[in-house]
């Protein structure tokens, strides 16, 4: 099983016709048991294909297309236009937005957010990379292209959750190395405001049978880290969790802003040394390299615990 | 973008918040100018872009004209925390009975922004929180819904206010709200309210921090303040070596080749993307390690400006060797980033060998790029290799 996706989930691209969207919707199609892409939408553009992909102007021309509702939708439009798209999906019934465009402002993204939570659909990102199930699915530009992704990715029993893209796959492609495969990744974002933070996707791993350990990829800046803490120590979780924090440099440097948007140091509580403080207090093992991570875990999951 | 407070004043006063008559001078004889039309006692502020003031002597009182040109020119030339001031706020002083806190920022968790008030005014919110927690309303509000006055006076209403009291604070809390939504802010304050012997109320101070990411949508508002595009408004101004990092990223729009932050090590760091640039930073350092810099190179970046960054940490005063490192790679090439350190060695007339102390980026057109590396005899790793362990080799690299 997995989580958010699955080889049954239809999805659009919209903003389908950029030059990055169309590489990931190849990316997309070649992947697993490819993804079932049922359009995607550029105003103005309708009539087009994007490797087969019909291109329509508006969400309500895909839906109509497909003939029914649409699960899920990648958000690749330029920061000052992705609001209105999203809108647009919500109000369409899409219910799984993964949104890549970076630079948006945090009050869209809050809006979205929260439009998102009435019309009870998800948001994954902004700010990411999307969502894979190794060898089914993959939506986003997650691991790059399908031969590249397969490398880094396989099936097995860790959930991954990371605030960086690339490092969802470093540290995928590392525990792929140690037999350990993933149920699903998910990149989140690197934003200071995302849709669905460690906390908001662990009620999905727990309930998922084939995930038996989750890690983590973790920065300074936002409180995301503690929310996790508090969640794992009110919910008894029967998932272990590995932590990597990076960027534990910028705790001598408040105020200045490296990696992501989101990663700032701007009080005491969201230093990484006051984070990795309080995941070790909830039973959360914080690695202090990525190396150690399979094996970490495979001490927290006992003995057979291969994929 | 941080405001400093005569432009933060001036957002709060164009959102409807009453502010005091005061004046913003650059010039020891401007401020006596604003004195002489307050006419009667002024405060002078240095208007910096850090704290701390009233103790580095930044704030002085002034009951003359003579006396506040004589302060202004002080305050003008002192420095604080590093920072030269912008210029001197030239503020009248007010007779105030008690002093209130209001402030809106962004709960990260809960998505929304939260408004806060506080009676007791004029000191740290933090410190109120922590020492009197009965003393802080707090209240979210609906990114969606239309701004409404019920939220402020739910807020201001779970300190005990009551009374004209708080139906005067309830449309100040409202208007800084609907300030912090129109102007994408991620932080306003307004810290302290005084309310007057005349039982009315105005802002003493206002503090506002404007999102990066909005200020093309926000340009004319920047504009009217002054504030000009190449104001980064960091908390470390940038140095050269920064300024010349920013230049090589503009080179063209293909990709991310900067972000550059200047330390003062030997190590030389072509690193990326970003989270793990972050990562390497960090591992360089847990080896014993002294980066020359932080960068981040991602998005696919071209040759040229791939060149650029490694050539400009090459040159940097004091840097032996670079190390160019990512974590694997799906969309950046790895042939193109090797081809582009390479060159940068080549313009500069050394040998990569000798010049690059490992070059791991595994992922997209590696073989290529191993290739490269081959023919020039530079140290390399695959994804086999560990970021921590390939920052270790750098840092060893750099010993011998």
């Amino acid at each position: 099983m997995s989580i958010l996706v699955d080889a049954e989930t239809t999805f659009i691209v919209q903003g389908i016709t950029g030059r990055e969207a169309v590489n990931l919707t190849r990316e997309c199609l070649d992947y697993g048991t490819g993804a079932r892409i049922v359009g995607g939408v550029t105003p103005g553009r309708r009539g087009r294909e994007v490797h087969g992909v019909p291109v329509f102007d508006t969400v309500a021309q895909c839906v109509e297309h497909h003939g029914g509702p649409i699960d899920g939708s990648v958000v690749t439009v330029p920061p000052a236009f992705t609001k209105d798209a999203v809108f647009e999906a919500l109000e369409n019934g899409v219910k799984l937005l993964v949104i890549v465009t970076e630079r948006i402002p945090r009050r869209d993204v809050a809006q979205m957010v929260e439009l998102a939570k009435l019309r009870g659909a998800r948001i994954i990102g902004p700010n990411c990379l999307g969502i894979i199930v190794p060898d089914v699915i993959k939506m986003g530009g997650i691991g790059g292209p399908a031969q590249d992704a397969a490398k880094a990715y396989t099936p097995g029993p860790i959930g991954v959750i990371s605030r960086s893209g690339g490092m969802t796959t470093e540290m995928s492609s590392t525990l792929t190395a140690a037999g350990l495969g993933q149920s699903t990744a998910v990149s989140i974002g690197g934003d200071p405001i995302i849709g669905s933070s460690y906390a908001e996707l662990m009620p999905l791993f727990e309930t998922d049978e084939e995930t038996r350990g989750i890690v983590i990829y973790t920065e300074p800046g936002g409180r995301m880290e503690a929310e996790l803490a508090t969640w794992v120590t009110e919910h008894e979780s029967r998932l272990p969790i590995i932590a990597f924090m990076a960027g534990r440099f910028m705790d001598e440097m408040p105020g200045m802003s490296f990696g992501h948007a989101g990663t700032i140091v701007e009080g005491h509580e969201d230093t990484a040394s006051e984070k990795i403080a309080r995941l070790a207090e909830a039973g959360i093992i914080v690695a202090e390299e990525i190396s150690e991570i399979p094996g970490l875990m495979r001490d927290r999951l006992g003995a057979g615990a291969t994929a | 973008v941080r405001l400093f407070e005569y432009e933060a004043r001036e957002v709060v006063r164009r959102g409807g918040i009453p502010v005091t008559d005061f004046g913003f001078a650059t010039t020891a004889a401007q401020a006596r100018e604003i004195a002489e039309r307050i006419a009667g006692p002024v405060v002078i502020k240095s208007q910096v872009l850090t704290g701390g003031r009233m103790k580095a002597g930044g704030v002085q009182f002034a009951d003359t004209p003579d006396e506040a040109e004589r302060h202004a020119a002080h305050v003008l030339e002192l420095e604080i925390n590093g920072h030269s001031p912008r210029g001197v706020l030239v503020d009248p002083r007010a007779q105030v009975k008690q002093e209130y806190y209001a402030g809106v920022v962004w709960d990260g968790l809960r998505k929304q922004p939260v408004m806060l008030f506080s009676d007791m005014g004029g000191i740290d919110i933090e410190q109120v929180a922590a020492e009197h927690p009965d003393h802080v309303g707090r209240r979210h509000i609906s990114n969606l819904l239309p701004l409404s006055d019920f939220a402020a006076k739910e807020c201001i209403a779970q300190t005990g206010v009551t009374g004209s009291r708080l139906n005067r604070l309830v449309p100040i809390m409202t208007r800084l709200a609907a300030v912090f939504a129109e102007h994408d802010l991620t932080l306003a304050e307004v810290n302290p309210i005084g309310e007057l012997e005349d039982g009315t109320f105005v802002a003493l101070d206002a503090h506002v921090d404007m999102e990066n990411e909005a200020r093309p949508r926000q340009a004319a508002l920047l504009r009217d303040l002054g504030v000009g595009e190449e104001e980064t408004r960091q908390a470390r101004e940038a140095t050269p070596f920064e300024i010349a990092g920013e230049e090589v990223d503009a080179m063209d729009h293909r990709g991310v080749a900067g972000n550059v932050t200047e330390f003062d090590g030997d190590l030389g760091l072509v690193i990326g993307a970003g989270g793990g640039s972050l990562t390497l930073f960090d591992a360089v350092r847990a080896h014993g390690g002294r980066p020359a810099n932080y960068c981040e190179i991602g998005g696919n970046p071209s040759v040229r400006k791939a060149a650029g960054l490694a050539r400009l940490v090459l040159e940097k005063p004091g840097v032996d060797k670079i190390a160019v490192m990512m974590s694997i790679v799906s969309n950046t090439r790895v042939d193109i980033v090797a081809r582009g350190v390479v060159k940068a060695c080549l313009d500069l007339g050394y040998d990569p060998a000798d010049k690059i102390a490992i070059f791991r980026i595994p992922g997209a057109w590696e073989e290529e790029g191993f290739k490269i590396l081959d023919h020039y005899g530079v140290p390399y790793a695959d994804r086999t290799v560990s970021m921590h362990e390939a920052a270790r080799r750098a840092v060893e690299g750099v010993k011998a």
